[in-house]
């Protein structure tokens, strides 16, 4: 009986955002508020010799200096596991400035306090940092040799090989096989908001404003590193601008800004510069990925072999997983997927939006490609082929929609039109192509219990709570329209809020589960609250309810009723001034189903993507892209558009401007600004399509959501490289495919 | 020195490497205007000055003295909301709304100098403008809308 | 950002007394570079003159058909002005495709000839560079040097010259006129940007004080149809790979005029003399402009990340050729 979930309903906390109002983490005002200011390190190996303060004491303004030689010692460094677990979530597991050893480049080595932003930031650079530098490996070609075999990923989570059949022979002997070994550059995440966090102690209670992905991730890895109770912090954010998987771990900084507080006895806020975010909270790790497919004539898929190797820190084996989606998207008996790592001075990589599949699927779908062109069967018919009915372990999928998605694509595309010759349809100086792929994402039960409570006053108004947190993915909305629902209330009557650990517990919204998981939650404590409501009204001789059956009783815009009867019937605020409430609340939680449960858990979409490529300067623009996805229920048409546009336009950006090189000499990033790491401004991007195929889904959650903040740019790079060949006739092996790639060699038949 | 701000004088004491973006966050407690790079390559600071749009962290506010100041705070009466604010939510233009308070005050100045009649001109002008959210053809849409409501009133369509 | 003096000044003899009395001391325009590179660390003034109040923003025709732009003119303004968008169409497209539109309303035509490069080793304030601490070698030489040049390098300094309004000023033979503690001149703009040598770190023959304050653009009977194209990786707001700067005079089949300049390639704005001398008296056929262009690449000297700037200037100088041959953009 949905009245305002599906509906395209407009971003409650929009208005806010359009006026300015919307405060974020670097603009809350505390009485004696100063500012911090990080100094990294220069170099990406070695030692702090020595560090000469004078000049940086004697600038205007300076409270304090913290160095190794100073800053208190951390009590339990947390292990690394992903946030959505709801468990203590560092981005490493390091602690800078507990010893004098440099592991990366950008490590925080002081930090300096002073009376305001712009005079600690002054005397920062004012510090005399020396240094003995040691060798440093920074990228894969420095640590190739060195490789080794992971054995699990995200902390134990994952394991980081995956295999079935024989994987070996199947290949040899296939009759058709096909190879892509490709390069992905880094990518930054490059939230448009710095991470900040503003530090204040009441006593022996601690209280962060942070701008994160998880609140909650945030309290318990500072309670953990400064030894605290988790009673005694309490993590605030209201607005987060951007996260992308930069905000999702708790980087050292949240809890240097603590500690910095407490040693100077004021509230504290650190906010990081643009060039540190390049340093502080993580990355996409340079990688390569191979992909060998063996398949009949017919391109039945007979083998799939999926390697990849990438650069981590030195304490962490992290590697965004590449091969979750290869092992089960379409149907193969012999499977080898695996993750080798080289260990580099670098942070600790991190996840950045789509991890793992936006470049895992790229590779398996530019290979889907070339085996289309070596089999002759249309790309889109050769994906229906293959597409799996059950999941790598036998399950059936608990919503599917992926022949639909790619039907639906097509049409809206215009895809039969397409002749599939390479290099055959010229427009003046631009040659044009069109590419397609298969996108799907995986629904991970990662989760703990998650929890939303709500209430009623007794003038009819409602406030839903729970402690997610809005980043701009509609959080707020949604969860709005869903409380609403469930309570069945007028929207305008509910109040959605969340972004304080003193709500209740939600996880990190990581992973495409933050819509799915709150919602759940949410949707519980709703409807219970309304259960007893309505049993209270049953129940009161008072009410024109009394003695009805509960089950029949119906509400509408917070009227009870029976449905049979429209005139019986009340309001939840009269029946709760009759009994003398001014409140009323219910508690509501959703336990997620196991880890292996027995369904397939995948969210499907697919991609069709034409460019104009001027192959004579290598310039590649894209003209069109249409992308259709089946998430499941759909809790806003008009949010979810937006989120997976998003997908896809960062799918795009990383097929054609993201990537960041690290100088192997200096072992810094090339990269360190918005002038030099490329996003896409607005001139790049063209017009997209999203639609929607309706999918039910009675397994993932009560409404049978799937999420929509990753799928989006899951393969859209492939979609792009696949449209690149389809126009040039060839095949780019790198990403960023940058003009120099692109453009034809001398003497190119024209 | 004295700035005037949205039509209000305000008398502050800043040091002159005070930039007109912190001026403006930190000691007016004007923070709609964002710091997203504070080195001229983002545009969520965008500000006017002499209602021209510029990016106030590479402007020192020593040198708006005498000059007009207009912020996201400042384009419409405290009650209500300029057009092209209602339009960028109606078309759902932003999502973390970081960059949007520069992406508005962008825009209105495109609509009132003219300049939007193509697509291609809107997303030439609008570039300055980074949203990493990627919200840019929903931006266009709702500079779109308000250029075509403006023909509509004016007669000209 | 470095605590800072400020000064504001009114007339051009006091802003030129003001600087050129003290040796810390550096004009302030549109702050656009200057801003930027004091908080980087980059540069290091102790005071700033404000020059903005000052009467230089006419923009203008001389009397023999020719533009004459006031120093603190604006980019945004330069660009729209009925007098350069038709007789200098490639420098309105030249300043329309730099920047983005409010650093174009902050920026000065005088300072945006005197931009300083993007090198990320110059402006990290912490890598050698001989451009920033002289002496202390190049990064970039054997670094990430993909937007580097390859024209007018050496083994000083690969660092490229950002401007694109200064490539198109170039190709019109612009005139840069100062005053100086020693008095007023001109300066040919070519003359105006010094190749890095030995000595990366002097970009202009200025003596220090010395304030442009306007900018001549002697007519030029083709560059009523010249034309600017810009080729990057972004679409719009980004530095060049690289320009080109066009304007073609063709009478009988045979080139009578032709000029020719190049962005994103150069270690200054590159006029493409070579080219110009090889095309001029020649036939206007696509096989001479791709043989001008590849012999003004020959002293080209790529580096590891930037060799591809070598055929994609030739093949962006045929075509802007080609284009401005038929009739402009």
């Amino acid at each position: 009986m949905s009245t305002a979930v599906g509906r395209p309903v407009n971003r409650v906390d929009g208005r806010c955002k359009v006026t300015g109002a919307a405060r974020y983490t670097a603009e809350i005002v505390l009485p004696g508020l100063v500012h911090a200011a990080v100094v990294g390190a220069d170099i990406p190996s070695g030692r702090v010799t020595a560090i000469g303060e004078e000049r940086t004491r004697a600038a205007d303004g300076v409270l304090s200096v913290l160095t190794h030689e100073n800053l208190s010692r951390i009590a339990t460094q947390p292990p690394l596991l992903p946030s959505l677990l709801g468990t203590a979530a560092p981005g490493e597991t390091f602690f800078p400035m507990q010893d004098d050893v440099v592991h990366y480049a950008g490590q925080p080595v002081a930090i300096v306090i002073a009376d305001s932003h712009e005079r600690a930031q002054y005397a920062a650079s004012l510090l005399d940092v020396t240094y003995e530098r040691t060798d440093s490996t920074t990228t894969i070609d420095e640590g190739r040799a060195a490789a080794y075999e992971a054995e699990t990923l995200f902390g134990r989570l994952l394991p980081a090989r995956n295999e079935r059949g024989d994987v070996v022979t199947a290949l040899a002997r296939a009759p058709v096989r096909v190879d892509v070994a490709h390069h992905y550059a880094a990518n930054h995440h490059n939230a448009l908001e710095p991470s900040a966090t503003t530090a204040v102690w009441y006593g022996e209670h601690l209280t962060l404003y942070d701008s994160t992905m998880g609140i909650r991730a945030s309290q318990l890895t500072v309670a953990s590193l400064l030894g605290v109770p988790i009673s005694h912090v309490r993590v605030i954010t209201e607005f987060v601008g951007g996260g992308f998987g930069g905000k999702a771990l708790t980087w050292p900084h949240v809890t240097l800004a603590a500690m910095a507080a407490r040693h100077v006895r004021r509230p504290v806020r650190l906010s990081l510069t643009r060039p540190q975010t390049y340093t502080s909270n993580g990355h996409r790790e340079e990688q390569e990925q191979w992909v060998s497919l063996g398949a009949t004539k017919d391109g039945l898929l007979t083998a799939v072999r999926h390697e990849k190797l990438s650069v981590t820190s030195p304490f962490d084996d992290w590697a965004e997983p590449a091969t979750g989606v290869t092992t089960q998207l379409y149907a193969c008996e012999n499977y080898l997927g695996f993750h080798r790592l080289i260990r580099g001075n670098t942070m600790t990589p991190t996840f950045t939006r789509c991890p793992g599949e936006s470049l895992g699927v790229s590779t398996l779908e530019v290979a889907m490609d070339k085996l289309a062109y070596a089999t002759g069967v249309d790309p889109v018919e050769l994906r229906l082929r293959n597409h799996a009915s059950v999941d790598d372990r036998g399950n059936a999928w608990s919503s599917d929609g992926l022949e639909e998605c790619l039907r639906t694509g097509a049409r809206r595309f215009g895809w039969a039109q397409r002749d599939p010759e390479p290099r055959s349809r010229r427009e003046g100086d631009w040659l044009i192509g069109s590419g397609m792929s298969v996108a799907a994402y995986p629904v991970a039960f990662f989760m703990p219990v998650q929890q939303a409570r709500v209430r009623i006053y007794s003038d009819g108004s409602a406030v839903m709570q729970s402690g997610t947190q809005e980043f701009g993915t509609g959080s707020t909305t949604v969860m709005t329209q869903v409380a609403a629902d469930g309570l069945g209330m007028d929207i305008r009557d509910v109040t959605f809020e969340s972004g304080d650990t003193d709500l209740p517990n939600a996880s990190a919204s990581v992973g495409s589960m933050g819509a799915s998981m709150v919602s759940a939650a949410v949707h519980n404590a709703a409807v219970e609250l309304r259960r007893q409501l309505v049993a209270m009204a049953v129940a009161d001789t008072g009410s024109p309810l009394h003695g009805a059956d509960p089950s029949a009783v119906v509400v509408h815009g917070s009227r009870m009723s029976l449905d049979d009867t429209a005139g019986a019937g009340e309001s939840y605020a009269e029946l709760m001034r009759r009994n003398h409430l001014t409140m009323t609340e219910a508690l509501g939680s959703w336990t997620p189903p196991p880890m292996d449960t027995p369904h397939g858990l995948l969210t499907f979409g697919a991609h069709f993507v034409e460019v104009a490529v001027d192959p004579e300067l290598g310039l590649v623009r894209v003209r069109r892209m249409v992308g259709v996805f089946a998430p499941g229920r759909v809790l806003n048409p008009k949010l979810a558009r937006s989120q997976l546009m998003g997908g896809m336009l960062w799918g795009m950006s990383q097929a054609l401007l993201e990537g960041n090189q690290m100088d192997p000499r200096l072992g810094r990033w090339g990269a360190r600004n918005l002038g030099e790491y490329l996003v896409p401004v607005n001139a790049d991007v063209p017009d997209v399509t999203v639609e929607f195929v309706d999918v039910t889904d009675t397994v993932v959650n009560p409404l049978g959501v799937k999420g929509v903040g990753e799928v989006g740019q899951v393969a859209t790079a492939a979609a792009v490289m696949n449209a690149v060949f389809h126009a040039t006739g060839r095949r780019i092996e790198k990403l960023p495919m940058t003009p120099e790639l692109v453009m034809d060699p001398p003497d190119t038949p024209a | 020195m004295s700035m005037r701000v949205n039509g209000d004088l305000h008398e502050i004491g800043l040091e002159p490497r005070v930039s007109l973006l912190d001026a403006l966050r930190d000691h007016l407690g004007l923070t709609g205007s964002k710091k997203g790079c504070d080195q001229g390559t983002c545009g969520a600071c965008t500000v006017w000055v002499q209602g021209r749009p510029v990016l106030a962290c590479l402007t020192l506010a020593v040198a708006c003295e005498d000059r007009e100041i207009t912020t996201i705070e400042g384009i419409a009466p405290a009650d209500g909301l300029h057009p092209v604010q209602r339009a960028f939510i109606e078309h759902d233009a932003f999502q973390c709304g970081y960059c949007t308070s520069g992406q508005i005050m962008s825009a209105v100045a495109l609509l009132r100098d003219g300049g939007a009649e193509t697509d291609d001109e809107i997303a030439e002008y609008m570039s300055g403008n980074i949203c990493r959210c990627a919200a840019y053809p929903n931006i266009r849409a709702a500079i779109r809308e308000v250029r075509d409501a403006d023909l509509e009133t004016s007669g000209r369509a | 950002m470095r605590p800072l003096g400020y000064t504001r000044v009114s007339t051009v003899d006091t802003a030129v007394a003001a600087v050129g009395a003290d040796a810390t001391s550096t004009f302030l325009a549109g702050g656009t570079t200057e801003v930027d590179l004091i908080r980087l660390g980059v540069s290091r003034p102790d005071v700033l003159v404000d020059i903005n109040s000052l009467p230089l923003k006419e923009i203008a025709y001389t009397n023999d058909g020719g533009l004459r732009i006031g120093a603190l003119a604006r980019m945004s303004d330069v660009a729209r002005s009925p007098e350069v968008t038709y007789n200098f169409p490639a420098l309105s497209q030249s300043l329309l495709l730099g920047a983005s539109e409010q650093l174009r309303n902050m920026a000065s035509m005088g300072g945006n000839l005197c931009q300083r490069t993007r090198c990320a080793y110059f402006r990290d304030a912490v890598s050698p560079c001989n451009k920033r601490e002289p002496g202390t070698g190049c990064s970039a030489l054997d670094g990430l040097n993909r937007g580097h040049a390859v024209l007018g390098t050496s083994e000083q300094c690969i660092a490229t010259h950002p401007s694109d309004a200064g490539v198109a000023m170039v190709a019109f033979d612009a005139i840069v006129h100062t005053v100086g503690p020693s008095g007023a001149r001109s300066i040919p703009i070519d003359d105006f940007y010094l190749l890095p040598g030995a000595s990366p770190d002097v970009e202009h023959p200025l003596e220090h004080g010395e304030l442009i304050v306007g900018i001549e653009v002697p007519p030029a009977p083709s560059a009523r149809r010249s034309l600017y194209l810009k080729f990057r990786d972004r679409q719009s707001y980004e530095f060049a790979l690289v320009s080109v700067a066009a304007a073609i005079e063709v009478r009988e089949g045979r080139v009578a005029d032709v000029r020719l300049a190049l962005g994103g390639v150069g270690t200054k704005p590159w006029r493409a003399r070579r080219a110009e001398v090889a095309l001029t008296g020649g036939p206007a056929t696509p096989q001479a402009f791709a043989n001008a262009a590849a012999h003004e690449l020959e002293p080209a000297s790529p580096r590891r990340y930037n060799a591809f700037k070598v055929p994609m200037a030739q093949r962006a100088m045929v075509r802007a050729l080609t284009r401005a041959m038929n009739g402009g953009a």
